[in-house]
């Protein structure tokens, strides 16, 4: 975190005049705060942040920010915000998103974006339900899961968010927790500092169509032995005992107790979020017990504005044409006397 | 080359239509390209139109392979390609087969004897050599093994594999038709020089098959008469050879650095609108922004993103594409963002015809969306003025704050005509409504009382945060609203914003008649066509026929009921099934019309234009 520029915000400046207007006890509000708190830490001035959101329960998130935002129209919001920040390349440009908007019906802008590494951040509100359709199954929905048009189970195999981002090239892929909103703060201001496209998944409870799709993982009672949280160049050690920790064991990924059967903290895997190879993130994004969160993948690469700059800068320093005349006028014109 | 000799056999004409066709791999654009711009330079004024096929290289021979390149040229003015045929070059049987219909009785073909193989006669699906049945009887066949003489011109030059020297013998049969028309080389010589800059054997074998042809022509005493086309009686200034497309896109080059805003292009390749992306590509030197994006919504959602951000932001695309945009070009009417998305329309519906041309997009432009949306539409009329209708289409959108959709289509686009170059010093000016800071009690939606535009407030300017939506806004606030007067009100007022565009553009005019028996209503692409056939009626003494050709479609100029109402028949000629027609019907519903539809992928042809104007004036 910067310390050295003083703060100029407090989270009160980054809320709006709307009243907010979703579910109580939705996730979406420890989210839509995270942010908020988020964002004075990041040394960025209010006028150059730009939310841009596409449809669902988690896109109205623009009208609550004090700050330039646009609702736009359903899995388009990646794109829109492709253009805002090929633009104007000083803005920082956030995507909200849910897993709907993103995998389903947006899934074609979702997995460019990743792919091309524009510097923008995405959140992707994962519930596993379609909210403001009113509980219709969606991409991340498990099989065998009862919804409004699946009253007999779910016959459709779920997207795991990572894998496909990661699969897509993503360089930066974390997750968290919906009900952990310090870590969650501390990601998003990482995000920012990021220069290429962040995808951060919450782990979102949905607490109408789909309570507890992750209560499992995020309890605070089953939290600290079901969530692994990583960070860069540390072990990767979890646990109530903080005692457990992963090993490879040929070409998988184990959990290994520290103590028992000569394994000391020395054979944990230390989390290298920085190693361009994905193998070992995409592994990291599978497990289920634990699940893993924190950021998983953080692989600093060249931006697609940045290659697009330095093209251009060479191209205009090679170039006779300064003014539109000149080209108009140039190569094969004749005179008419 | 010998002027005086071929003055003596000249025949001085007014225009000539030459069509160059063979396989799609024999380079009949290239050289149906170098022969118009040689002309152009000549000071002849030109109308070109290529037609190829949609399949990349469809199958050697085949009679959907054929490639085809028209163009007309003239001592007069030309503004159309042409119907009728005046010279045939066929490289091959198919090609002759597919185009000897469009041959006028008396004229000339030039034919490769090499390529009239049992082979590809099959192919072309002749049963008999046309070269040897009698059924050309009607023309004056010239008969030429260019392959052969191809190959023994290039006997001596080291380097070339078979194929290449095959390839070149279309510059035999372009030698052979400049020497007809008394058309300089050298051109197209520094064209190889600049295009094979790297490849010395390929420029002198180009060169040497072009030089090949022209003596081959210069000496036989196969070819019967030689034509000379003297300069076109044009406006005095520099020109330029233009294609549509590539006016395009410098229209919004010039409309940008008019604006004093940076350019940026979302788009998806898609036929015949890809040019556009092309020649914008090649610009980054102006800071021009080309993104291809991975779907046709992408490419109007960066826009919309862009424009958001403070760009002079465009789409490209066609028929299928534009389908494909409607709920975002609905989302950019609703925030009232300025974006210009350009139709090149071509046959549709579904995939339809890529390739060839029509207008039936019209009504896809005005309501291809959901609720009550309505834009801007214009249309250009040829190749050149896709420059102007570009740049006004960005003035417009970016002065009235909306999407404005241009309409050109695949005749106009691919077609290239002379183009009086405008220095983008003397266009217009364009005002953008960009805001650099808050005044006090500002809000995003506050309009302007003239054209109710509201302003434009861009991320990075301090103080004017504010959110916009595809939902329901409150008329003042902008924030989102149910309330249901609010939605009413805001419903009209987008409507009236776009009314009021007809303030802002010009009066419809006639040409020729300004009253009488006959108006021909026209719009978009099919000015060349429509312009001609009346000024030929009128060259004819029909003298109460006029001509009025629409570039402003919605909303229309303000004067068009009084201008319909001053004749007493009105023909509305299009190349769909009636659209503009019934635009029209549901404007003015106590004019009647009368309707001349053409829906074959092709532009009119003046022979028909005329025999229907003569029909309805009986």
């Amino acid at each position: 975190m910067e310390t050295t520029a003083e703060k100029k915000y407090s989270y009160k400046d980054f809320e709006s005049d709307q009243e907010v207007r979703w579910c109580p006890g939705c996730d979406d509000y420890v989210i839509l705060r995270s942010v908020q708190k988020a964002l004075p830490e990041m040394g960025i001035d209010r006028k150059d942040v730009v939310f841009i959101s596409g449809i669902g329960c988690s896109s109205r998130f623009p009208y609550y920010m004090n700050t330039y935002g646009m609702h736009s129209i359903h899995g388009r919001a990646p794109a829109i915000a492709s253009g805002v920040k090929l633009a104007n390349n000083d803005l920082s440009v956030w995507v909200i998103t849910g897993d709907g908007d993103s995998m389903a019906i947006g899934g074609n802008h979702f997995i460019h974006v990743l792919r091309r590494n524009i510097d923008l951040n995405i959140i992707l509100f994962n519930n596993k339900i379609y909210g403001l359709t009113k509980g219709q199954f969606s991409p991340t929905s498990l099989v065998g899961q009862k919804t409004k048009s699946s009253p007999y189970g779910n016959t459709q195999p779920p997207f795991s968010a990572g894998e496909l981002a990661i699969g897509a090239q993503a360089r930066f892929f974390a997750r968290i927790g919906g009900n952990t909103p310090k870590e969650m703060t501390e990601i998003f201001i990482d995000a920012e500092k990021f220069k290429g496209t962040s995808l951060i998944e919450v782990m979102q409870n949905c607490p109408i169509f789909n309570d507890g799709a992750y209560s499992q993982f995020t309890d605070k009672a089953v939290r600290a032995d079901k969530q692994l949280y990583v960070e860069h160049g540390k072990p990767m050690i979890f646990g109530t005992d903080r005692n457990k920790g992963l090993i490879l064991n040929k070409l998988k990924l184990e959990v290994a107790t520290i103590g028992e059967n000569g394994v000391t903290e020395a054979d944990i895997l230390v989390h290298d979020a920085t190693e361009s190879d994905p193998t070992l993130h995409q592994m990291l994004v599978r497990m289920q017990d634990p699940i893993v969160t924190g950021i998983i993948r953080m692989y600093k690469d060249i931006t697609f504005e940045q290659r697009e700059n330095e093209s251009m800068e060479q191209v205009k320093a090679k170039s006779s044409f300064h003014k539109t005349d000149d080209l108009f006028f140039s190569g094969d014109t004749y005179e008419v006397h | 080359m010998a002027n005086s000799k071929l003055n003596n056999l000249a025949e001085v004409l007014e225009s000539v239509v030459i069509r160059f066709v063979g396989d799609s791999g024999d380079g009949m654009q290239l050289t149906g390209t170098q022969f118009s711009d040689t002309s152009a330079m000549f000071g002849n004024d030109i109308a070109t139109f290529p037609n190829y096929p949609a399949e990349i290289r469809a199958p050697q021979g085949s009679l959907y392979g054929v490639s085809g390149f028209q163009v007309h040229i003239g001592s007069v003015e030309i503004s159309t390609p042409g119907d009728e045929v005046d010279l045939l070059v066929a490289m091959n049987p198919a090609g002759l087969k597919t185009n000897l219909y469009a041959v006028k009785p008396g004229h000339t073909i030039i034919v490769d004897t090499d390529s009239f193989t049992k082979k590809n006669l099959e192919k072309a699906h002749y049963e008999s050599n046309p070269l040897d049945d009698g059924s050309l009887s009607n023309y004056r066949v010239i008969e030429v093994e260019m392959t052969t003489l191809t190959k023994e011109a290039l006997k001596d030059i080291e380097g070339l594999d078979n194929k290449s020297i095959t390839r070149t013998k279309n510059m035999f049969a372009l030698g052979m038709v400049y020497w007809m028309y008394d058309r300089s080389p050298a051109h197209t010589i520094e064209f190889f020089e600049k295009k094979f800059a790297s490849k010395p054997n390929i420029i002198e074998a180009n060169t040497k098959v072009l030089n090949t042809g022209l003596y081959y022509a210069e000496t036989l005493e196969l070819i019967p008469n030689a034509y000379t086309i003297s300069p076109a009686k044009m406006n005095p200034g520099t020109y330029r050879i233009i294609m549509g497309n590539t006016a395009t896109a410098w229209g919004f080059l010039a409309a940008a650095e008019k604006s004093g805003l940076e350019l940026f292009l979302g788009s998806y390749p898609i036929t015949p609108a890809s040019d556009i992306l092309h020649e914008l590509a090649k610009h980054k030197h102006f800071g021009v922004k080309t993104f291809q994006a991975e779907d046709e919504i992408a490419g109007i959602a960066s826009t919309i993103g862009a424009s958001f951000a403070g760009d002079l932001a465009i789409t490209t695309t066609s028929g299928p594409g534009l389908a494909l945009k409607g709920e975002a070009i609905g989302l950019a009417m609703m925030i009232e963002l300025p974006i210009v998305i350009v139709n090149v329309q071509r046959g549709g519906p579904s995939t339809g015809l890529p390739t060839k041309t029509e207008q039936s997009d019209l009504m896809q432009a005005l309501y291809g969306r959901n609720g009550e949306s309505p834009v801007i539409v214009i249309a250009a009329s040829t190749p050149s003025n896709c420059f102007n209708y570009a740049y006004e289409a960005s003035k417009l959108a970016l002065e009235h704050m909306t999407p404005v959709i241009l309409l050109t289509d695949g005749y106009i686009a691919n077609g290239s005509a002379p183009w009086k170059i405008l220095s983008t010093e003397d266009m217009p000016p364009i005002n953008n409504r960009i805001i650099s800071k808050a005044t006090e009690n500002w809000h995003p939606y506050d309009r302007d009382d003239a054209t109710l535009a509201r302003n434009w407030a861009i991320p990075g300017t301090a103080g004017l945060e504010h959110r916009v939506g595809g939902l329901e806004k409150d008329r003042v606030s902008g924030n989102v609203s149910y309330v249901p007067e609010n939605h009413e009100y805001m419903t009209k007022i987008r409507a009236e914003k776009i009314k009021r565009v007809q303030d802002y553009i010009p009066e419809i005019t006639t040409e020729f008649a300004t009253s009488g028996d006959l108006l021909v209503v026209g719009w978009g692409g099919t000015y060349g066509s429509l312009h001609s056939a009346v000024k030929h009626m009128n060259e004819e003494g029909y003298d109460s026929i006029g001509y009025a050709h629409f570039n402003y479609i919605n909303p229309l100029p303000k004067n068009t009921e009084t201008l319909l109402k001053q004749f007493k028949k009105i023909v509305v000629c299009e190349l769909n099934g009636g659209q503009f027609a019934n635009l029209l019907r549901m404007k003015f519903n106590d004019i009647e019309l009368i309707q001349f539809n053409k829906i074959q992928g092709l532009p009119f042809g003046n022979a028909e234009l005329m025999e229907k104007f003569k029909q309805l004036l009986k």
